[in-house]
């Protein structure tokens, strides 16, 4: 078999290129350029950087494998960045990686991978894939503070056919243990934490690209009376406490954001309770929605799952948390568990109080 | 490895290795100095100089002033004219230069000097009458010899005449770099006050160049510091880069027939078989260009996807240039031509070089089309 191994320049997607080797497949490593300044230069800290592109380079090089930096800026910046802005522009909160695995990592680099000359698409994701009599499944990564199925929910029957995650089967400390014994120069490399596109604050990024997010404006309570000033809504996020700039006896948390007419709304933690939430985008990994609908459902990356029930509604589909949820926030993505096995998600449209 | 990517680079010569070997050696002197392990150094490389002067028909051997190569050579010429003396406020030059010469100009224009850039015509061709109505006195005109990724040959003794009848002061400098291995180029061929080449095009080590600087020209150093080369570019001499240069340019001048009967016969043959075995194929230019280059656009391929499957297929070719990430960017040659940015990443560049025959022009074509064909 054939890989083509989308290598970052970290320690998991190097492990996976070496595992594939070492499992007797053929790899061809690649690196997407995602993003450049508007000078055309490519960003020189955070994540997708010259030194990233470098470190895959010199990885593949020491496994002995054909790199290759393919030009995806074009691509990322229409389905991510533009998308990114737009999101905050509506009150949302986008998760920009999950955007790029659903419309470029898993879609147009997949559409390009036997083009490539590959069979299989090949990521340091820490997920599973599974296939049971020519059924995949998709379950959470074996190690549990690793896990990154969350972010991996879009994929389906037709994708997890042709993706392979080797690095789902490890523990990052087993990963970073086999990058020592290869000798590979990632081993020790910590892990990038940033949207790759964004040199530092993301708040800063915005503010100079996506002007919507920067209008000052009213914060106001619950009951529409004015309570204060702001000076942009992209200084707020949902369930945020801190940083508000007005005083109450009892705690206030932001509610709402409503870019459009540059609003805060802040409430009690009672106002920050919500029942359920309206998805969009909504797939399921088998394809057709589960027969059983109460799942255990994370409603952010690093959230604990909690229990729902699925519901259709108006042609669309509800979750109901069994219990009130605290900081769901528009534009994350809520994921459907069954024990590992990630059943599917969605984006939160809309919260139901 | 079907190496079809002589363009970028070529293989060095056999008999350049030889000719340089002793100055990695024994004659590891610094020309600059007073005892004999300098004056053999020295010897050798003034030597050397007299032997470029006569290819390139200088008139003095002090008008070849060696460089650190072609994009050195390209910003001596642009900016060493453009701030010389404070008269010459203006640059002229193509859309479709090397980017070596395009920044100089930039950085030239940045600098206060006036600066044209001349568009082409979808063949990528520069018109001198559009040289002409952008020059004026005191001008510096640089236009390239031959084009690097099409291998459009530029109407260059024209351009040169038509500037020079436009302004007084008319300095014109050419980019000689990708054409002097198959085209004569001489004072007389171009026309020109400055010429640029690289030894690397040529068969030679990469890090040595010269610009020729025809007599009476004044040039403000780029690089200062001990003042060799009469000032005009300081630092020690690379005395073995400097011989495997000039021993590079008498080989490509003395095989340039050969080299285009059988260079050009594997391009030829190459076009001839691939024409026959795909459809749709389109030429990006038309003659006159250079034997050894073959620009081709296949609508409905990706040219990233194409040179990534040749190189898994075992040929290497090129497309626009590539970034410092490795990443393919948007050709400014193919831009200039009119062309789109889904036509210019439909494009591909296979230049052919001295080690190719008639043999390698079938064989490549072959295997390009098996690649494409299973693109398609």
């Amino acid at each position: 078999m054939k890989a083509l191994v989308a290598m970052s320049g970290g320690v998991d997607s190097s492990v996976a290129a070496a595992l594939m080797l070492e499992q007797g497949h053929e790899v061809v490593g690649v690196t997407l350029k995602q993003w450049q300044a508007a000078d055309g230069s490519m960003p020189t800290s955070g994540c997708c950087t010259v030194a990233d592109a470098e470190d895959a380079r010199r990885v593949a090089a020491q496994l002995d494998v054909p790199y290759y930096v393919l030009d995806h800026v074009a691509d990322f910046r229409e389905r991510v960045v533009e998308p990114f802005g737009a999101a905050y522009a509506a009150g949302r909160t986008p998760n920009p990686c999950i955007d790029c695995n659903r419309r470029v990592r898993f879609r147009t680099l997949l559409e390009r991978t036997s083009a490539l000359g590959c069979d299989v698409l090949v990521t340091g994701h820490y997920a599973r894939v599974r296939n049971y009599d020519g059924r995949y499944r998709l379950l959470r990564g074996l190690d549990p503070a690793k896990d990154q199925s969350y972010v991996l929910h879009m994929l389906g029957q037709e994708e997890l056919a042709r993706v392979l995650l080797p690095i789902g089967e490890m523990t990052k400390p087993e990963v970073r243990d086999h990058a020592s014994r290869l000798g590979l120069r990632t081993a020790a490399k910590p892990d990038s934490q940033d949207i790759c596109f964004v040199k530092d604050d993301y708040r800063a990024f915005l503010r100079e690209n996506f002007t919507a997010v920067a209008q000052p404006g009213r914060i106001v309570d619950t009951a529409g009376d004015v309570v204060g000033s702001h000076e942009g809504t992209i200084d707020f996020t949902i369930g945020q406490r801190k940083g508000l700039g007005v005083a109450f006896g009892e705690p206030r948390y932001v509610v709402e954001l409503q870019p459009a007419s540059a609003t805060v709304v802040i409430g009690t933690r009672a106002d920050m309770e919500v029942k359920g939430c309206r998805l969009e985008e909504v797939s399921f990994v088998a394809g057709d929605e589960p027969e059983n609908n109460e799942l255990a459902v994370k409603v952010r990356y690093r959230a604990a799952p909690v229990s729902a029930s699925l519901e259709n509604d108006a042609g669309g589909y509800v979750l109901r948390f069994h219990d009130p949820q605290e900081a769901v926030a528009p534009g994350q993505a809520a994921v459907m568990y069954a024990g590992d096995d990630v059943i599917g998600g969605g984006t939160i449209a809309e919260v139901v109080r | 490895m079907l190496y079809l990517d002589h363009a970028a680079t070529t293989v060095v010569r056999p008999e350049v290795r030889e000719a340089m070997a002793p100055f990695a050696d024994e004659a590891f002197g610094n020309p600059s100095g007073i005892h004999g392990v300098s004056r053999r150094a020295k010897n050798a490389m003034e030597e050397a100089r007299e032997r470029a002067a006569a290819l390139l028909g200088a008139a003095a051997p002090l008008e070849i002033v060696f460089t650190g190569g072609g994009t050195e050579a390209d910003n001596l010429a642009i900016l060493g004219a453009a701030l010389a003396g404070g008269a010459r406020r203006r640059v002229v030059t193509s859309a479709i230069e090397h980017e070596a010469v395009l920044e100089s100009a930039r950085f030239a224009e940045r600098l206060g000097c006036e600066l044209h850039v001349v568009g082409v015509d979808r063949y990528g061709r520069v018109t001198p009458r559009d040289i002409a109505a952008a020059t004026g006195d005191e001008t510096i005109v640089s236009v390239m010899t031959a084009n690097n990724e099409t291998g459009a040959i530029q109407p260059l003794a024209e351009i040169a005449n038509a500037a020079r009848g436009a302004g007084r002061g008319v300095l014109v400098h050419t980019d000689a770099v990708q054409a002097f291995i198959s085209v004569e180029v001489t004072t007389a061929t171009t026309s020109s006050d400055m010429i640029s080449l690289a030894a690397h095009k040529l068969g030679g080590p990469k890090g040595a160049g010269l610009l020729y600087v025809r007599d009476g020209i004044t040039l403000e150093p780029v690089i200062h510091g001990g003042g060799q080369e009469l000032g005009r570019r300081s630092g020690t001499h690379n005395v073995a880069g400097i011989i495997g240069l000039v021993t590079a340019m008498e080989q490509s001048v003395s095989d340039r027939e050969d080299f285009r009967r059988r260079v050009g016969g594997a391009r030829n043959r190459f076009e001839e078989v691939l024409s026959a075995e795909l459809d749709g194929l389109e030429f990006t230019v038309d003659e006159p260009r250079l034997v050894q280059h073959s620009h081709l656009r296949f609508p409905g391929v990706q040219s990233e996807t194409l040179l990534i499957r040749l190189d898994q297929a075992g040929v290497a070719a090129a497309a626009g240039s590539a970034c410092h990430s490795g990443a393919i960017e948007m050709s400014h040659v193919l831009a200039a031509m009119g062309a789109s940015d889904a036509v210019a990443a439909e494009s591909v560049r296979f230049s052919f070089g001295w080690v190719n025959d008639v043999a390698d022009g079938e064989d490549a074509a072959k295997r390009v089309a098996a690649v494409v064909g299973e693109l398609k």
